[in-house]
């Protein structure tokens, strides 16, 4: 018999039941929670008279409304406000193991705060009513997203209704060239498999690359299998996992870090193991990539052109082309690195962490945005990135480049809060999601790791990263 | 949950591949505390001229008149011909919750998103995953046709076209069961409670640092 995947040891250690047809209920660990997905399953709680199953599960805190500036004047938007205050009234009405509150000092993006504070660890299932859930995978978790009448099955039952999808492995092999990240390898690999490349199954990164990235560029190339189709990402945990896991808040103690981490180094796939599909990308091959279009696999390497619909010979896909060009305001067999800037996001679940700051830092120390550039923005993806951050000077390298340095939130990933492109805007994010209107009404997304949404700002347009080293 | 059986209902044809839940439902409207009233708001970038907010009168919008849930051919249409990997994106439930209000029971396409496609059962609605040549073939046909229909019918889990030409689609027995009923599955599963204790208590054993 052939071994087993990571994916289905995970499935398999949680498995409380299983139909004849598969449908199987699956039992769930961590519940992350936020206030967008979440009031209409508190309120469906409600009105059923049921009890919540385990409050100990439950991470929350308000994330996608949350303004970025003038915390003082509180959440000026009253839609907006009575959303997050909804999430604070049903926290307190049905309880949960960490919550951070607007302004809490801790508060942040969710994807960001369940791996820092120890509540995301190897082993588990974790869910959330959040598609990028898939973050959490990084630390080898079974991690998806979900739908609110979900986030009420697993509040009421501790359980998903499920079936086992199939086995995906992607091996990145090789090695990486200098300013090529995890978020160059991700784009990559969508641009190869397509934003349904993954769709029905759950994929496990591998290879040299993989290994040799940090828990951040980890978290970042898991948190875009969604973007591939694939509700879950994962990496099988190393020393790495460990070294980042020790000592954090929610993290086990004393005997039971030993008990755990013998635990943990059992998650890998058997050597034996098969998986129903291999894609293998090879790291040289990989350059910096921007994406000109409005799906992510509209994606190409720096030093490409925008594609020409008439080279196209699939109907669909041609069309597809036309539109992204009509709506990006660009035009066929521009050089990539000509398309010039309105505006620079560096933040998301997808880049935010310290690593991306970091990084952005390094490349516009001591340099000014370009004229042109009418807004750059950074949004550390928590109050401890932020602090982190602060107490390396990270902000002021930002600030007197020229860059407005925020507090944290989702903000401009999907512009829920103020914070938006105005139509027609062209911008530089390090998000995840470049659909028409996703930044803003009529706003224009082109998706770059944080080194590349950096060299563009100071630019004015985007600029090959590895010939500014 | 509202039950299905079946329909015999006017189609509307959406010829786009990778339509996102993004699309389906702007993030404006996401700030809502509710589950319902989102049908007005459906597709709302692409249905109206002007930019929408939540609690505006849709009455009185401009119409895009080019887009086809504005064309009177298709109103009251309540089976969606959808192109590849619809509902891709954003796991929110918001977009089936504004194309149930809107009053799509069905929606046909060659592929799916699967967190899209799972929050369909939830909310009464039955997508339908068809071979690419039958899915373009409905295309064609629905767009050469006016009123053109399909007759859909769970229990036998076939669509019929108005030649009598009709094919046959999977679905799982589990989702079957609980879409023809109209199940709450909150309350199936807590009709297994005992068995989701014994599990608990048993990894707790085992894995006591998740309970901490």
């Amino acid at each position: 018999m052939a071994g087993k995947t990571l994916y289905d040891k995970l499935w398999e250690s949680h498995v409380v039941r299983e139909e004849s047809d598969g449908t199987c209920l699956l039992y769930i660990d961590r519940h992350l929670v936020h206030e967008v997905t979440s009031a209409q399953a508190y309120e469906g709680m409600r009105l059923a008279g049921r009890k919540i199953w385990r409050k100990g599960s439950v991470v929350a805190n308000p994330d996608h409304n949350t303004p970025t500036k003038d915390w003082d004047k509180g959440i000026e938007d009253p839609i907006s406000r009575l959303q997050v205050e909804t999430l604070d009234s049903n926290i307190k009405e049905f309880g949960a193991l960490v919550y951070f509150p607007f302004k809490n000092v801790n508060q942040g993006i969710i994807h960001v705060i369940g791996p820092e504070n120890g509540t995301t660890l190897p082993g588990m299932t974790v869910v959330c009513g959040d598609s990028h859930t898939s973050t959490h995978g990084a630390f080898g978790a079974f991690a998806h997203g979900i739908g609110t009448s979900e986030v009420e099955h697993v509040l009421a039952t501790q359980t998903l209704i499920a079936k086992k999808v199939k086995n995906m492995q992607v091996r990145i092999e090789g090695q990486l060239g200098p300013g090529v990240t995890a978020k160059d390898v991700a784009l990559a690999m969508i641009g190869r498999i397509g934003t349904a490349g993954g769709t029905g199954y759950a994929i496990e990164y591998a290879g040299s690359v993989i290994r040799n990235l940090s828990m951040e560029g980890r978290m970042t190339v898991c948190n875009l299998a969604i973007e591939a189709g694939a509700r879950s990402g994962m990496v099988a945990p190393d020393e790495k996992t460990e070294e980042y896991l020790k000592g954090r808040t929610h993290a086990p103690k004393g005997e039971n870090w030993d008990k755990a981490v013998a635990y943990w180094i059992t998650l890998r796939s058997d050597d034996d193991a098969v998986f129903d599909a291999v894609v293998v990308i090879r790291g040289e091959d990989i350059a910096p990539q921007v994406t000109w279009g409005t799906s992510p696999e509209q994606v190409l390497p720096i030093g490409s052109r925008v594609p020409d619909p008439a080279n196209e010979t699939d109907p669909t896909k041609r069309t597809s082309i036309e539109n992204a060009l009509k709506y990006m305001g660009l035009t066929a067999n521009t050089p990539i690195d000509e398309i010039k800037l309105d505006k620079i996001f560096i933040g998301s679940c997808t880049n935010s962490r310290i690593e991306d700051l970091r990084a952005a830092a390094k490349v516009v120390k001591g340099k000014k945005i370009a004229a042109n550039i009418d807004l750059a923005m950074v949004v550390p993806g928590s109050g401890v990135v932020k602090r982190q951050a602060e107490a390396e000077g990270l902000d002021k390298i930002f600030l007197e480049a020229g860059f407005e340095w925020r507090e944290p939130g989702c903000s401009m990933c999907l512009a829920m809060n103020a914070d938006r492109l105005a139509p027609g805007e062209r911008c530089a994010s390090t998000s995840n999601r470049n659909f028409e209107g996703r930044q803003g009404p009529g706003g224009r997304t082109h998706l770059v790791s944080p080194e590349m949404a950096a060299a563009a700002a100071i630019a004015g347009h985007f600029v090959d990263i590895r010939t500014q080293l | 949950m509202k039950a299905f059986r079946q329909i015999d209902g006017l189609v509307c044809p959406l010829d786009r591949a990778n339509v996102d839940t993004d699309a389906i439902i702007p993030k404006q409207f996401l700030k809502s505390i509710k589950r319902t009233g989102f049908g007005p708001y459906l597709f709302d970038e692409w249905r109206y001229t002007n930019h929408g907010e939540p609690g505006m009168d849709c009455s009185t919008r401009p119409l895009n008149k080019d887009f086809m849930l504005n064309q009177p051919r298709y109103r009251n249409a309540q089976i969606m011909l959808a192109r590849d990997n619809f509902g891709c994106g954003s796991s929110r439930e918001h977009a089936p919750w504004a194309i149930e209000d809107y009053g799509f029971q069905v929606i046909i396409a060659p592929s799916f998103a699967d967190i899209f496609f799972g929050n369909c059962y939830k909310n009464g609605i039955l997508p339908i995953v068809a071979a690419s040549e039958m899915v373009d073939k409905l295309f064609k046909d629905c767009v050469a046709t006016d009123g053109y229909r399909l007759k859909v019918d769970l229990e036998a889990q076939t669509v019929i076209l108005p030649s009598g030409e009709s094919f046959t689609f999977d679905i799982t027995p589990h989702r079957k069961h609980c879409l023809l009923n109209g199940l709450d599955e909150i309350g199936l599963t807590l009709q297994h409670a005992d068995e989701i204790r014994a599990f608990e208590a048993k990894h707790k054993a085992t894995q006591p640092w998740l309970f901490e």
